[in-house]
């Protein structure tokens, strides 16, 4: 199987704190992949570091089949070669109207000049309707995005992410406060998502990493303590001595 | 920019129109064109303040929209000003050197001439050499160039230099301060070139223009100032209104995110700052000839405070509310200063708006940010009903922006 994204060997600290320590992780084209851990576990840091928002002290981070170094790359040359990222906090621009939110997301010249003479083709239009109404937002397009409720700006957020069509999305913690209902309609968009590229999901809640029904890494102090199915890392003693037991 | 543009943006028209009655009457009551009602000293503090105008709207671009608080903007309004001064002074003394020198039994050679230019304007500082930064100033292409270059090129090195380090917020701030007060300091020396601590004077003499009274040119530069306002706010409305402005605002409001989203967040910072710069520079150089006079003083690090305290009280993000506060802090602050306010005796103290008004103008201040946010120009959401959902009370979920309190108890 081609890999889409390689880590390999690498460590970082904060202040003399390990925060990841000799990570390697590795994941294909089109896979779901779930990352689960205590707090502290470094996966937040995980994501920072392939995002480029944290620049790691050792180690290699190696993209696409043209093999480029993430390492040497600002975050927004990384984000428009492919990765896409959710937070764990819904950050969608409340001040503006959820059209202007999508229409920023969708995958267009990211350059000063370009966008300042940017005027939205027809086809433009047509793909922030269809994602509205695949994140269920279709009649509220025109509204101000900072007036949806907690679980429609963590919807328009993932419709963002998918208007940027990403070969790789890291999605941190999409089911937080979220009703049942949600988290089903949440569990079917990443699936559709992972069909035709890598999903890689942070979550602290076992019961929605089982309704994903993908391989899991756990990691624990900054590396992977077990990698499997889901039923296999339960059953690993060291997973359960430092996350599950407790 | 098309039909479209102005029907998304009535606000636009609606600005054009005022702006073009208010030159109009202006005309018409003034000394030079029309019944005289104006004083010409009037209708230059009008044109003045339209420029002043034109500044804060682009203040209001760099901090309102993108969310950059520049304390230094007024040093690229006050090097627009010098850039135009060179020009106005040397052309001014070269008519009348040569006009002098015709006199003379034998014709003066270029040398002498361009001689005698440089000890008329560097006497005053004790030299009488043209030092290299006149190179172009001969030429009036050349420095109307400079007028757009200089404000643009620093703004692009200072720039290029705080955005690629990520400075911002407050520290950005004192960086931009810091650079109008070093600007300012190095300009006040009298080697720096352009006359030290006297600065340049005489610009609202034009060259050549000595049969047009001065209440004709007060009006002519009244219509450029209306036009260059004019055309600013287009281009700025313009500028906010579609997707540029939509990634503005994001950086104003979560810059990380923004560059999640695969923007190069520094360029947009800097090509506003650029852009704004320009506006600022074009600002000054149609100022100063009103004025006439500019000196180093004008880019001390209170002019671009002011600047900011006019945009906060007009109204941030909305170009009009940045227009209506330049507007009416300068002219009630002209008023204030001008000593025509009675002075109010209290028996043991007597108030004296001159010395008070500073202290007026700060207490406005400090009540607009605290109890109106959005400044005057928030009055116009009353009347157009444009005021979100009330969301007082404590976040209920999680997170900040899940139902509040009292949304959830309806």
């Amino acid at each position: 199987m081609s890999t889409l994204l390689e880590v390999s060997g690498v460590s970082v600290s904060f202040d003399g704190f390990r925060a990841i320590n000799n990570l390697s992780f590795k994941i294909g084209p089109a896979e779901m992949r779930a990352i689960i851990g205590p707090n502290g576990a470094g996966k937040t840091t995980f994501m920072d570091i392939v995002t480029g928002k944290t620049r790691p002290d050792e180690g290699r981070v190696i993209w696409g089949d043209k093999s480029v170094n993430l390492l040497k790359m600002s975050e927004a040359k990384i984000a428009q070669a492919g990765v896409g990222r959710k937070f764990q906090r819904p950050t969608v621009f409340e001040d503006q109207s959820v059209f202007d939110n999508l229409m920023m997301a969708i995958k267009n010249d990211r350059t000063p000049w370009g966008v300042l003479f940017f005027k939205p083709k027809s086809s433009d239009n047509a793909r922030a309707e269809e994602l509205a109404s695949e994140i269920g937002l279709a009649d509220q397009l025109h509204r101000k995005s900072g007036e949806l409720s907690h679980g429609q700006k963590q919807w328009l957020e993932i419709g963002m992410l998918l208007a940027q069509d990403p070969q790789l999305l890291l999605v941190d913690e999409p089911a937080a406060g979220m009703t049942l209902e949600e988290r089903e309609h949440t569990t079917a968009l990443l699936a559709e998502a992972a069909k035709t590229r890598a999903v890689v999901v942070v979550e602290h809640d076992m019961e929605f990493v089982r309704r994903l029904e993908c391989k899991v890494t756990v990691l624990h102090e900054g590396s992977v303590l077990a990698e499997g199915s889901l039923d296999h890392v339960t059953q690993n003693q060291d997973v359960i001595d430092v996350y599950l037991g407790r | 920019m098309s039909r479209s543009f102005f029907l998304k943006n009535p606000s636009v028209l609606v600005f054009i129109a005022c702006l073009a009655l208010f030159t109009l009457g202006a005309t018409i009551l003034s000394d030079g064109f029309g019944v005289g009602l104006i004083s010409t000293s009037f209708i230059k503090t009008l044109g003045k303040t339209l420029c002043l105008c034109l500044v804060a709207i682009a203040m209001d671009l760099v901090w309102g929209y993108a969310g950059i608080l520049s304390l230094g903007h007024m040093a690229f309004f006050g090097l627009g000003g010098y850039m135009i001064g060179m020009w106005l002074m040397y052309e001014r003394t070269r008519l009348i050197i040569t006009e002098s020198m015709s006199n003379a039994a034998i014709p003066p050679t270029d040398q002498e001439v361009v001689d005698a230019i440089g000890t008329q304007i560097f006497g005053v500082v004790g030299s009488s050499d043209f030092p290299t930064i006149w190179l172009f100033s001969a030429s009036l292409p050349m420095q109307l160039a400079l007028v757009v270059l200089v404000p643009g090129l620093l703004a692009l090195i200072f720039g290029w230099l705080a955005f690629r380090s990520r400075v911002t917020g407050v520290y950005l701030s004192i960086l931009t301060q810091a650079m109008t007060l070093a600007l300012a300091l190095y300009l006040f020396q009298n080697d720096s070139g352009l006359r030290g601590n006297n600065g340049l004077s005489g610009l609202q003499n034009l060259p050549g223009l000595d049969a047009v009274p001065q209440s004709t040119l007060s009006v002519w530069f009244l219509w450029a100032s209306a036009l260059a306002l004019g055309l600013g706010y287009v281009l700025i409305a313009w500028v906010v209104s579609g997707k540029f402005g939509s990634v503005i605002r994001g950086i104003r409001d979560d810059e990380a995110r923004v560059r999640f989203l695969g923007y190069s967040v520094e360029g947009y910072k800097l090509f506003v700052f650029v852009l704004t710069a320009i506006i600022a520079g074009i600002a000054g150089a149609l100022y100063y000839p009103q004025a006439g006079i500019i000196n180093p003083a004008e880019m001390a690090p209170i002019a671009s405070i002011y600047l900011a305290v006019w945009v906060a009280i007009g109204g941030r993000g909305r170009i009009y509310g940045a227009v209506i506060g330049a507007a009416l802090v300068s002219l009630v602050s002209t008023w204030f200063t001008s000593g025509q306010v009675p002075s109010i005796n209290l028996g043991v103290y007597t108030v004296n708006w001159v010395d008070w008004w500073q202290v007026v103008l700060g207490l406005s201040f400090v009540l607009v940010t605290l109890y109106a946010p959005k400044g005057i120009g928030g009055l116009f959401d009353l009347i157009s009903g444009r005021t979100p959902p009330n969301r007082h009370g404590k976040d209920l979920g999680p997170d900040a922006g899940s139902l509040q309190e009292q949304e959830a108890e309806q």
